[in-house]
């Protein structure tokens, strides 16, 4: 699966014709619907910095005897029951989807990746445990042993952040399971071994690296099925407390007023959309970029 | 073979041990004391004595040591006996037995629509990649793969409900009272939740059968000049199917997953609203009933998955 990186390694004075780097540029930005999904990415995470400024109202402030304004030119989305501008909430809300996103991805995959590269390259009795454990792990479905997790931790969104990275944990520990699995039979592995490396060394500076492209196109695209997640999570009430702002929760604040203002359920769930797709697109974009033969294993 | 299912029996079993470990000392970290919780919801907490509540508590077993609580839940799991509803005051059994036929029978629609109708999709763009079949199903499959399914159900609430009338927009009859009914309150529950996995489906369809169409194989079976359907159906379908099945596995889950979310918008009185609501309600005993139930359906599918999967691919068997 990584071959291509074990031949980079046994050659490493020899300069390729053409860098690893600008082989990756050519293939990543050479689709448009790629592109498409960056600028929508670089959009959402600009968003969320800078929500502050970009907010034309604030968006927790009952706005009196405003309650449920149709999108006009003072508010362009609208304004919920509470008489709140619908656009400011939304771009706030960018800034709870970002947060949990990235959050439970790098809490996720640092705990995943350990146990996965522990596993295959000790093998035995800890491979054992801690894949079947994982197994476990894996008859739940991830919204349910989010929803589970976090119903016994209590609300809150750290709470979520929590009942999320522990359900990414699984599929991490199973991807880089297999990658450890397949890299620690090259040569140069062996020829460590024989020098007498530690095997922390081993796992940190060989496995680590050669299992590295795929793992970060798998955290790519976890990061769109986390927003989802989350949006899900913050649908059914769980998770963000008000008057804070999710995009889950704000589709459902408007599902009671679908007749009246459509679009207080319709906007929040376009962007969750959008920013979902954005991560799939890059995700793909890198996949094809760093490695075509992933195509279909990711 | 033989080996090789026993091997995985093993490994199926060794792993239902840790799931039952896992639902039962998870649901047992729930804050809030639960017989606190069940007094306060049906009837006035300042009318219990400590005595009455030591009573409740020893008769739902809560008094005794948590291992003893354990052995005991696993052995009535195993008669199946799930326990007594803090909330409803009913046998778990009973409320199962209710929720259960009516989430199997949304599921089982949205496993089978997604499955057929995704696997066509994918074959067709496949083979007529490229050209306008393929331009419509691929970018298809990207949103159906990314679209809220709960947003997705309000959407067509909003269109078909609201605005068309075509559909009623909430709630459930049985099949069995009022068939016409029936179908058409599930038409928009159903599809909501089969668009991921139809999508899915597709996509993996479509890029194995390009992956397939390219063997040498199949160029012997066109160059003996059988006809496209043949080449196709018979040969080239048979071997793309098989990454479609791993997918069928997970799609239990998914279907699970998407229940709980697609049962809220719709109002549908199946296991996934009775676990939210039971969530809610910290109605302990129900969650870790749904919980292990659904993951033990998921655990047998995946264990045949596998086992039909090391069938359909020798090489699988001896890895």
């Amino acid at each position: 699966m990584v071959e291509k990186d074990t031949t980079g390694a046994e050659f490493q004075d020899a300069q390729p014709l053409v860098s690893e780097w600008r082989r990756f540029q050519r293939v990543f930005f050479s689709r448009g619907v790629v592109m498409f999904g960056l600028i929508i990415l670089l959009l959402f995470v600009f968003t969320a910095i800078f929500a502050g400024w970009l907010a034309p109202y604030d968006p927790y402030k009952p706005g009196v005897g405003k309650s449920l304004f149709q999108p006009s030119k003072d508010h362009l989305l609208g304004t919920d029951i509470f008489g709140r501008d619908t656009l400011s909430r939304l771009i706030y809300g960018s800034r709870t989807a970002l947060m949990v996103g990235f959050i439970s991805v790098g809490v996720g995959s640092i705990i995943g990746i350990t146990l996965g590269v522990i596993a295959g390259y000790s093998g035995g009795i800890s491979f054992m445990v801690i894949m079947r454990a994982m197994d476990a792990f894996m008859c739940f479905p991830m919204i349910l042993l989010a929803l589970v997790v976090a119903s016994v931790l209590g609300g809150g969104i750290q709470n979520v952040i929590i009942a999320l990275s522990v359900a990414t944990i699984p599929g991490y520990a199973r991807i880089s399971c297999g990658l450890t699995l397949s890299i620690k039979e090259n040569d140069y592995i062996l020829a460590q071994r024989a020098m007498g490396a530690s095997n922390r060394g081993t796992m940190l500076r060989h496995i680590l690296p050669n299992a590295f492209p795929p793992l970060i196109v798998l955290m790519t695209t976890q990061l769109g099925s986390l927003i989802l997640a989350e949006a899900g999570l913050s649908f059914l009430g769980i998770g963000i407390e008000p008057p804070g702002a999710a995009w889950g929760a704000m589709v459902n604040d408007g599902y009671k007023y679908l007749l009246n203002n459509p679009v207080l359920s319709f906007a929040p769930g376009l962007a969750i959309m959008l920013v979902v797709f954005a991560f799939n697109m890059v995700g793909d974009g890198m996949r094809d970029a760093l490695d075509p033969r992933l195509r279909g294993l990711l | 073979m033989t080996t090789y299912i026993m091997r995985r029996l093993i490994q199926a079993l060794f792993v239902l041990i840790l799931v039952t470990l896992l639902v039962f000392f998870v649901m047992r970290l729930l804050p809030g004391d639960p017989i606190l919780i069940y007094v306060a919801q049906s009837a006035d907490l300042e009318g219990m004595t400590p005595e009455m509540l030591h009573k409740l508590r020893h008769e739902f077993g809560l008094d005794k040591p948590i291992i003893v609580q354990y052995a005991n839940w696993v052995s009535g799991v195993f008669r199946g006996e799930l326990g007594t509803s803090i909330f409803y005051r009913e046998k778990v059994r009973t409320l199962m037995m209710e929720r259960f036929p009516i989430t199997l029978h949304l599921g089982l629609l949205a496993l089978i629509l997604g499955a057929v109708l995704g696997v066509l999709a994918g074959l067709l763009a496949a083979v007529r990649r490229g050209k306008w079949v393929d331009k419509v199903v691929t970018p298809l499959t990207y949103v159906g793969v990314t679209i809220p399914v709960f947003w997705l159900g309000i959407l067509m609430i909003y269109a078909f409900g609201l605005k068309l009338k075509w559909l009623p927009i909430a709630g459930y009859t049985s099949p069995f009272d009022d068939f016409w009914l029936s179908t058409r309150r599930l038409v928009m529950p159903v599809i909501c939740l089969a668009v991921f996995l139809l999508a899915a489906n597709a996509r993996q369809m479509r890029s194995s059968m390009l992956e397939v169409i390219r063997q040498d194989y199949i160029r012997t079976a066109w160059a003996k000049g059988l006809r496209e359907r043949m080449v196709i159906l018979r040969h080239a379908m048979k071997n793309s199917l098989i990454p479609v099945i791993t997918l069928m596995g997970m799609g239990v889950g998914i279907i699970f997953g998407g229940s709980v979310l697609v049962e809220t918008v719709f109002a549908i009185p199946g296991v996934g609203r009775l676990l939210v609501s039971s969530i809610f309600g910290h109605d302990y005993v129900v969650v870790q009933a749904i919980t292990l139930v659904i993951a033990v359906i998921v655990l047998l599918t995946n264990l045949i998955v596998d086992i039909s999967y090391g069938w359909f691919d020798p090489r699988i068997r001896y890895s």
